[in-house]
């Protein structure tokens, strides 16, 4: 790391600890004149953001474990006892609480920033990976997490995401008994699901090193998408940035410390202050809100994968595949993709595309069920099922994070910001109220129209980065860019 | 490899190709049998294992009525069936059935309905116990999670759940009293 030229210091002490061991150099290197671009926005605090937030669920976790016991027979109770008895105890666990859901909001904003800059593209690919990776660790914390305090979501939340686990065939069974360690929900599962719980914010901080890392080498990306080119472009960190970071940061900090304070159950759910009874389920099973959309994605999936399913999906994917290989040298097999992959033949595409969807729509009806159980259409082998709904369920919801992973190779469209890309940005937006569409549909029990709005926000989701990526990185223009980062704060002042 | 071969020296790279992977090998077999009772030690324990087996005295349940028992863990639905049920559950085409399964495959003795009270769907414990329980559309047991119907014999008929509550193993000890597991 700092093992190139040091930096001088006045302070003796600071001069003699640097020469041995050059961590003042690696933060005055990495913090302090570290160029960033000039034109941030607001949308670049939430790193910042997070990072403070994993501090506070750490430092907060830490004393809260110091009164907490991992016992069925006792957790329910040390919880209550330190609301009610502990020192200060109600605000450390209501800290703990609510920090978990400012910390999802503060990392989803981050994500989406990320996603309307095109920050994921060359060269910040692992840089993004990591950031789904730290995502995907923090969803999983925050799962074990909500089962410690053993109310009644938290078991009844427990037994259905394990449940996801019998749905892999013939070996899930095992694997579900495995990881709970006994036949349900119990002590033993408790217990493990502590000990991970204390130990994955750990990774989660490693995780995060690895990500700030790889930021340092590549430097930030920033609104107009395009790499500093001159001096000109780029600002120390310190003091712009430590400044804007800070006055970010104390803003946010004011909504998660009067939603604290001030109505500390709002994000939770009520059934989680009755202790957990392996007896009796809930009426209406809900997860935390920030898994709302993706159990929306699972409950999608209400069909298994028949034969007409799996013909729609081909079918559909063939014709995808001379857009996929828009930008290789793989010369697609099929007839209406010419040689210099000018050509594009929208009618042999949409008749493929639409045969596919409708066998797709046909092995669906197959499945549909009528109200008195029976089915709305009987075609030759319409039952004979691979994959079940729940397995299908399942693949889908872990499906819809893989994406994110592969986001980088999806969207290869040489230009970053969506400023420039009138097509992508709606595309984007309108993934954005998807995804929130399908939080509000996790909400509510699985009937009525609830049911095909999940299905079509699924759709969408699913269609997002499969199909409309893909046609954008072949036919969308994009505006002009600016020449350089400097020039465009300029043209933006002279504007006003 | 000839004694011949073995002299060459341009023979190394595949001595060396041996020791690298019989040493892989061995580290590999060493890495796993070391993982081993740490992976194991997850599984569930002794007296976890113990509690496998319970005893129902079945004499104090009336006919219609039904009782709820832990068996692993798990709630267990016992119920007497009325004369109504066993002959509402017998009446249904086996072949019209998601999971097909007779409902004389499902019993010992008629009256008597043995079956862990686990939705299969996603784990949820399905309503039909109680007397004021809604019993679903066939006049069985009803899943408020995602809306699973299970019948008089307590297969699955409509809804999200892929297969009929499991009838656990269990015999009877005496007339009126049954050891499951
Ligand atoms: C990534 C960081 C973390 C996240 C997202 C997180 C999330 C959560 C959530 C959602 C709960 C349930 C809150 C409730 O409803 O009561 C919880 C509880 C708990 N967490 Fe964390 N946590 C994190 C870090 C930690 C750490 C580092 C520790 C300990 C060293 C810890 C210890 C506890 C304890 C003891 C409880 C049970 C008490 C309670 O329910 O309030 N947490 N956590
Ligand atoms: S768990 Fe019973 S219907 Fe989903």
């Amino acid at each position: 790391m700092a093992s190139g030229k040091r930096a001088e210091f006045d302070n003796k002490v600071v001069g003699w600890i640097d020469e041995r061991l050059p961590v003042f150099t690696l933060m005055q290197k990495e913090y302090g004149v570290f160029p960033t671009p000039r034109n941030f926005n607001y949308f670049w605090n939430f790193g910042a953001i997070a990072m403070t937030m994993l501090i506070l669920m750490i430092v907060t976790g830490i004393v809260l474990a110091m009164h907490y016991t991992p016992h069925t027979g006792e957790a329910f109770n040390s919880v209550e006892r330190i609301m009610r008895d502990v020192n200060w105890g109600w605000m450390i666990r209501y800290m703990h609480m609510n920090g978990a859901s400012f910390f999802f909001i503060a990392v989803y904003i981050h994500i989406c920033r990320g996603m309307y800059y095109g920050s994921y593209k060359k060269p910040r690919e692992l840089l993004w990976i990591l950031g789904v990776l730290i995502f995907l660790l923090m969803m999983a914390t925050a799962f074990m997490g909500y089962v410690l305090p053993w109310g009644q979501m938290s078991y009844w939340g427990a037994t259905v995401i394990t449940g996801f686990f019998s749905a892999i065939p013939v070996i899930g069974e095992d694997i579900q008994t495995w990881l709970l360690g006994g036949f349900t929900v119990d002590n033993a599962t408790l217990n493990r699901f502590f000990s991970l719980h204390y130990l994955l914010p750990f990774l989660i901080v490693g995780v995060v090193f690895l990500h700030i890392w790889a930021l340092h080498v590549s430097g930030s990306n920033n609104p107009t998408g395009i790499e500093p080119q001159s001096n000109k472009d780029p600002l120390p960190f310190h003091p712009f940035y430590t400044t804007k970071d800070t006055f970010g940061l104390l803003v946010f900090l004011l909504f998660y410390v009067a939603i604290t304070f001030w109505a500390p159950n709002v994000l939770g759910h009520p059934d989680n202050y009755i202790e957990a009874n392996p007896m009796v389920t809930p009426a209406h099973i809900v997860p935390e809100w920030y898994f709302l959309p993706f159990y929306a994605i699972l409950r999608a999936v209400t069909f298994g994968v028949n034969i007409y399913v799996a013909a729609g999906i081909g079918l559909m994917a063939l014709a995808m595949l001379p857009v996929y290989c828009a930008q290789t040298a793989f010369k697609v097999p099929v007839i209406y993709n010419d040689k210099d992959k000018k050509n594009f033949n929208w009618n042999k595409f949409f008749v493929l595309f639409g045969l596919g969807g409708a066998i797709f729509m046909l092995g669906f009806l197959c499945q549909y069920e009528l109200a008195d159980g029976s089915k709305a259409l009987a075609l030759p082998f319409g039952q004979l099922i691979f994959a079940t709904a729940k397995l299908g369920g399942v693949l889908a919801m872990f499906g819809s994070i893989a994406l994110l992973f592969v986001l980088p190779w999806l969207d290869t469209h040489p230009v970053k910001s969506a400023n420039f890309r009138p097509m992508f940005k709606i595309a984007l937006l309108v993934l954005l109220v998807d995804f929130i569409v399908l939080g509000l549909v996790g909400m509510k029990p699985a009937a009525g129209l609830w049911i095909p709005l999940g299905q079509i926000a699924t759709a969408y989701y699913m269609s997002f980065f499969l199909i409309i990526l893909p046609f954008l990185n072949k036919f969308e223009k994009a505006l002009p860019v600016p020449k350089s980062i400097n020039e465009a704060v300029l043209a933006k002042k002279k504007a006003k | 490899m000839s004694a011949k071969a073995a002299k060459t020296h341009d023979d190394g790279g595949t001595r060396r190709d041996f020791l690298y992977l019989s040493a892989g090998a061995f580290g590999a077999v060493g890495v796993g049998s070391f993982a081993w009772p740490f992976l194991q030690s997850l599984a569930p324990a002794a007296d976890t294992r113990a509690l496998a087996t319970v005893e129902v005295d079945l004499s104090p349940i009336e006919v219609g009525q039904a009782i709820t028992v832990v068996w692993q863990g798990k709630p267990v639905f016992i119920r007497h069936r009325t004369e109504k049920e066993i002959e509402g559950a017998r009446k249904t085409d086996v072949a019209t059935l998601r999971d097909k399964e007779s409902d004389e495959d499902r019993v010992i003795k008629p009256e008597w309905l043995v079956m862990v009270g686990i939705c299969t769907h996603l784990g949820c414990v399905p309503l039909g116990q109680k007397k004021s329980d809604p019993k679903g559309d066939f006049h069985g047991w009803f899943c408020p999670c995602h809306g699973s119907h299970y019948d008089e014999s307590g297969r699955i008929r409509k809804g999200p759940a892929p297969k009929n509550l499991t009838v656990p193993t269990y015999s009877f000890i005496t007339d009126t009293s049954i050891r499951i597991g």
